[in-house]
């Protein structure tokens, strides 16, 4: 784990790092990666990839509609709101 | 140097479930903002989702109405990325295992058979709307969060802005046709971006491409495709290279404009949904599909061509519109005369369809009414003149019936052979010289002694029985 890919995960992220913390993150991530490496020394050859960790398949729902939540109860919840929605600041792409 | 095209499509496409995909709130478009939330469309900490099993049954009917393998064995992954439209801050989608593969769509463009490649269909959430310009900022309004698509994708198997067109068209017509979805693109129920490239004609390897967003109406699609193709044709004509991008199309401009390029490209670091089970289907759950499917439209394009003879073009354009081809049916059923019946279709009731906003659906035109006025026209009754007078009346909606109408209207044609005979006598008696024009084999006198004897009946005798009276009436001469 080098300076840059900690950088590329911090951008994904959208974390901002300060220089030092980015020498003591790349460190720490690169003992998290070695440890969890450990796991590639089981031979998995022929053994289909979990795709799941519960036995579980198909749990399906009908289409019935429910009650929602008024709006009143969440949006007061957000850092900004007016009566009918989430005031967010202008996205510009 | 001459250029081909190189397009490939990603759909999205809004299904039509009463309820979203993972949570029991309404899916409906329109409705005050952010009422039809819940803690799982919010993407509150702990919420759970729940597969709706519509959204399921739906996707496989897509699949099987573009000729798709049904995928025994399809699962959820997050797609990561931030952006205020989306509050988990990942996509619930589908990424390695889709829930169909492989299909294709036949198409007809332009009398040339045409076979597009469809790559796969997969399930997931769409995000929520940001409404800008309000409040000083922007309003994030969440009722669309979680409101079921299928993205389908397809191979680069389309050459032309036309090509896409047609494309699009049927897929619209196919989806409405089995009520998966009502595919409006101006309500944003199908939603498309595109890829484009081109390369010298004859060229094995495809150009570099670029991928157009915000593209909303099918004519914007071909605008914004003919515009990229230009565009690219002027770069490589110009010695200039193309670089991989993502560009926004602006509609009102005309114009496409860089949104991202390859090097700032999303890394959307797909991992599996911890929160969704897989979703395994039977071959027996398959082959139910199958048989539940409703007559697809190129199916019955044909069955009309072949049992009820009507033109190519015509079968084509009445089955192009789900709610058109069902009028049509009731109607044949009402009346046996479906070359008739798609005449006045295809001529005045799509013609005057086009005033309406929504095409024909708005004009709510009434397969009883309609049939009683061309039962009418059929037995000489009413003229073609008189039946296009009940059809725009049938169209002013005051519940009239169409024997009302015609009586109001006068439009009764005189179809009865001896008041007939008796103009026509006159008209005969009153001139001679016509008359032994017509004997002596003049037969562009017929066209004045027709047009003496409507008059004199103001119009409402049957033309036919004229014609049929007055060449008999010569020989009795
Ligand atoms: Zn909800």
């Amino acid at each position: 784990m080098d300076i840059k890919e900690v950088e590329a995960t911090a951008r994904l992220a959208k974390i901002e790092l300060n220089e030092k913390d980015k020498e003591r993150i790349a460190d720490d991530l690169q003992r998290m990666i070695d440890y969890v490496k450990q796991l590639q020394q089981i031979d998995t050859d022929g053994v289909e990839p979990t795709s799941h960790v519960v036995a579980l398949q198909n749990v399906l729902r009908e289409d019935v509609p429910a009650e929602s939540l008024p709006r009143e109860s969440f949006l007061p919840q957000a850092p900004d709101a007016s009566d009918e929605g989430f005031v967010i600041p202008s996205v510009i792409e | 140097m001459e250029f081909e095209t190189v397009i490939g499509l990603e759909v999205h496409c809004e299904l039509a479930t009463r309820t979203k995909i993972f949570c029991s709130c309404l899916n409906e478009f329109g409705g005050e903002p952010n009422t039809h939330c819940c803690p799982v469309c919010l993407g509150m900490p702990g919420a759970l989702p729940v597969m709706n099993r519509a959204a399921v049954e739906m996707a496989v009917k897509a699949g099987l109405a573009l000729n798709c393998q049904i995928a025994k064995f399809s699962k959820f992954d997050r797609k990561n990325y931030f952006y205020p439209d989306l509050p988990k801050s990942y996509q619930t989608s589908q990424y390695e295992y889709p829930i169909c593969l492989k299909g294709h769509v036949d198409l007809d463009v332009n009398g040339e058979p045409r076979r597009i490649g469809i790559t796969r269909i997969h399930l997931e959430e769409d995000a929520g709307k940001l409404v800008h310009g309000e409040y000083g900022g922007t309003m994030l309004d969440l009722n669309r969060g979680g409101v079921p698509l299928i993205e389908i994708v397809t191979e680069p198997d389309l050459r032309s802005a036309e090509e896409a067109r047609v494309f699009l068209e049927k897929l619209k017509a196919d989806l409405s046709y089995i009520e998966v979805s009502d595919c409006k693109m101006e309500q944003g129920s199908l939603r498309c971006d595109v890829n484009v490239s081109v390369r010298p004609v004859g060229q094995k390897e495809f150009g570099t491409r670029c991928e157009l967003k915000n593209i909303n109406s099918f004519k914007a699609v071909v605008r914004a495709i003919e515009y990229e193709r230009d565009r690219q044709i002027d770069l490589i004509e110009d010695g200039e290279e193309i670089k991989q991008e993502t560009r926004r199309w602006d509609d009102v401009k005309g114009v496409s404009l860089v949104m991202r390029s390859k090097e700032d490209a999303m890394d959307y670091r797909y991992f599996p949904c911890p929160d969704l089970v897989p979703i395994v289907l039977s071959d027996e759950d398959i082959e139910r599909a199958k048989r539940e499917m409703p007559e697809l439209p190129d199916v019955k394009k044909a069955r009309y061509v072949r049992e009820l003879a009507l033109p190519e073009y015509d079968a084509g354009v009445i089955t192009g519109d789900k709610s058109l081809a069902a009028f049509f049916d009731r109607c044949v059923a009402l009346f046996p005369n479906a070359k008739m019946i798609s005449n006045w279709i295809m001529g005045d009731v799509l013609k005057k369809a086009k005033e309406y906003e929504n095409g024909f659906d708005d004009m709510k035109l009434d397969a009883g009414a309609f049939t009683d006025m061309l039962k009418a026209l059929d037995a000489g009754k009413i003229s073609a003149g008189g039946a296009k007078t009940v059809l725009d009346e049938l169209l002013t909606g005051t519940g009239k019936s169409v024997g009302q109408i015609i009586e109001e209207k006068k439009l009764a044609q005189i179809s009865d052979t001896g008041a007939i005979l008796k103009i026509v006598t006159e008209v005969l008696d009153a001139n001679p010289q016509s008359v032994a024009e017509l004997k002596a084999g003049k037969d562009k006198v017929m066209a004045f002694l027709m047009g003496q004897v409507m008059r004199a009946s103001k119009g409402k005798a049957n033309p036919q029985t004229v014609n049929e009276l007055i060449r008999a009436e010569i020989k009795n001469r």
